[in-house]
């Protein structure tokens, strides 16, 4: 076992875990972070997308004891204190860039880590940006939809991304 | 599937990583980023009894540059090395190779040293550090050693890195004068790994092409160059038909496989196609 200790969304945690826990499993089943799922044994659809300090990694592909010491952020921890949505959570919802729901945690998170990136996204960047989340019930087109209108609403308002970081 | 258990060791320098591995016993696996490590051990395809992580050794990590020769550390991320200013402005194939790596996600953890330790026929860097001649620097229990990329791969998913030993950076000589580079690659839309690519590098002068340089991934276990091309090129003129003619000869000397994605044959006919186009961007026409 090995102890390890993290931030998540704002509140410290310090937990025995063994070596092989892969992070994904340590947020869901020991912090109860269950807004974060699980949709592949392969690294490749995206949905377990976390910010380990600041950036959006798959966390089903990165070991609890290698978040040592890290900053995580997940669905969970987006939202402003008093609950209002954050803008790209907001622009999902209103663009229908949902059906059944399963990728949309991890669409959210790699789509922030985009617009951080790159604030006013073209189609094509967006595609790219996304291209390690799949979704099996859109087709995509509102996803593309919902981070165009998240990207209009938060540039030029940094403060709203500054807050949420 | 969760990997199988392991004991886990973090060293924080590279002398104590050497140490680690030899320490670690018979199943010893040094993490770089993890990226194709812990998929095959949650798929349990991968079950070492020790796990030597580098995530925390600093000295591996970034780019330098000295003099002649840019020196990439292996645990350098795919990330770090895209947004990069020495690698943009002298080794920019390497960026651009790169860029086509995986996706966001994962290149914010793979790592490029990872990506040529781990020796994937169809990962993207191992071709372009060979078309660039660069060199591994490989540490061990007997101290260091420099490996030139051509002997440094040696079959599928297979280095000439010893049990004990470690990649720690990777120098990359400068191309000087005025040369041109391009990564073309043909991969499904829904996995980024290539089906076939080649990494050029061309150098002009006086209206012809003074050198290419040529990396094919892909085209048989380990990396390989295309060397009937490149002998047709030396010399020739920078004209559309000169590099289509150049650019038949491109699968001389390849042992594609098949597989889903592509038969043997298949794979010859995008060498061709893919070289004519990266050696006539890469030429500036
Ligand atoms: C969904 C997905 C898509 C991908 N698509 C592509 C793609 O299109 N193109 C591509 O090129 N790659 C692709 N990859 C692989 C990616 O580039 C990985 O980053 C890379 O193959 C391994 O790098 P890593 O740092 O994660 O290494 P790890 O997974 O940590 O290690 C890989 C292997 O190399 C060994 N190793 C690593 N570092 C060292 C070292 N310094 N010294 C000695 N041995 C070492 C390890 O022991 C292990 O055997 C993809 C991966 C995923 C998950
Ligand atoms: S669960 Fe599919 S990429 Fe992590
Ligand atoms: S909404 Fe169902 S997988 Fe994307």
């Amino acid at each position: 076992m090995a102890r390890v200790s993290m931030r998540v969304d704002g509140v410290t945690y310090t937990d025995e875990v063994e070596p092989r826990t892969l992070l994904v499993h340590h947020l869901r089943e020991a912090l109860g972070k269950v807004g974060t799922v699980v949709g592949c044994d392969t690294s490749n659809c995206g949905s377990c997308t976390v910010h380990l300090d600041g950036q959006a990694v798959k966390s089903c592909t990165v070991l609890a004891v290698q978040a040592d010491g890290a900053e995580v952020t997940t669905i969970e921890g987006i939202a402003a204190p008093g609950g209002a949505l954050h803008p790209v959570q907001k622009a999902f919802h209103e663009m229908h860039g949902l059906q059944c729901g399963f990728c949309t945690p991890g669409m959210i998170m790699a789509s922030i880590d985009l617009l951080k990136d790159n604030p006013r996204p073209s189609e094509h960047e967006i595609r790219e940006g996304i291209e390690g989340n799949l979704c099996r019930c859109t087709g995509y087109q509102n996803i593309v939809r919902a981070v165009q209108q998240a990207a209009g609403e938060m540039s030029g308002t940094t403060d709203t991304l500054g807050a949420q970081a | 599937m969760i990997p199988a258990a392991f004991e886990y060791v973090r060293p924080t320098t590279v002398d104590e990583a050497v140490q680690a591995v030899a320490e670690g016993g018979e199943d010893v696996k040094v993490m770089a980023g993890g990226q194709s490590l812990i998929p095959v051990m949650r798929l349990r395809l991968a079950a070492p009894s020790t796990v030597v992580d580098l995530g925390r050794v600093a000295e591996m990590r970034g780019v330098r540059d000295e003099g002649d020769v840019l020196v990439i550390g292996a645990m350098t991320t795919h990330a770090e090395v895209i947004a990069d200013p020495l690698v943009a402005q002298h080794a920019r194939l390497i960026a651009e190779a790169t860029e086509t790596v995986a996706d966001r996600q994962t290149r914010r953890r793979g790592t490029f040293g990872g990506a040529l330790a781990h020796a994937d026929p169809a990962g993207d860097l191992p071709a372009v550090a060979l078309a660039l001649d660069a060199e591994m620097v490989v540490a061990g229990p007997g101290g260091r050693r420099t490996v030139p990329a051509r002997d440094f791969f040696v079959d599928y998913l297979t280095t000439t890195l010893d049990e004990g030993e470690v990649l720690v950076e990777i120098r990359v000589p400068k191309l000087a004068g005025q040369w041109g580079v391009r990564y073309e690659k043909f991969n499904r839309v829904a996995q980024a790994w290539s089906i076939v690519a080649v990494a050029a590098a061309v150098r002009r002068e006086n209206g012809s092409i003074a050198e290419a340089r040529i990396g094919l991934t892909n085209m048989g276990p380990t990396p390989l160059r295309a060397s009937a091309t490149e002998a047709a090129l030396a010399g020739a003129g920078a004209s559309p038909d000169a590099i289509a003619a150049a650019a038949r000869s491109a699968a001389e000397g390849t042992s594609p496989s098949s597989d889903l994605n592509a038969q043997a044959d298949y794979r010859e006919h995008l060498a061709q196609v893919l070289t004519r186009r990266a050696v006539t961007a890469a030429a500036g026409l």
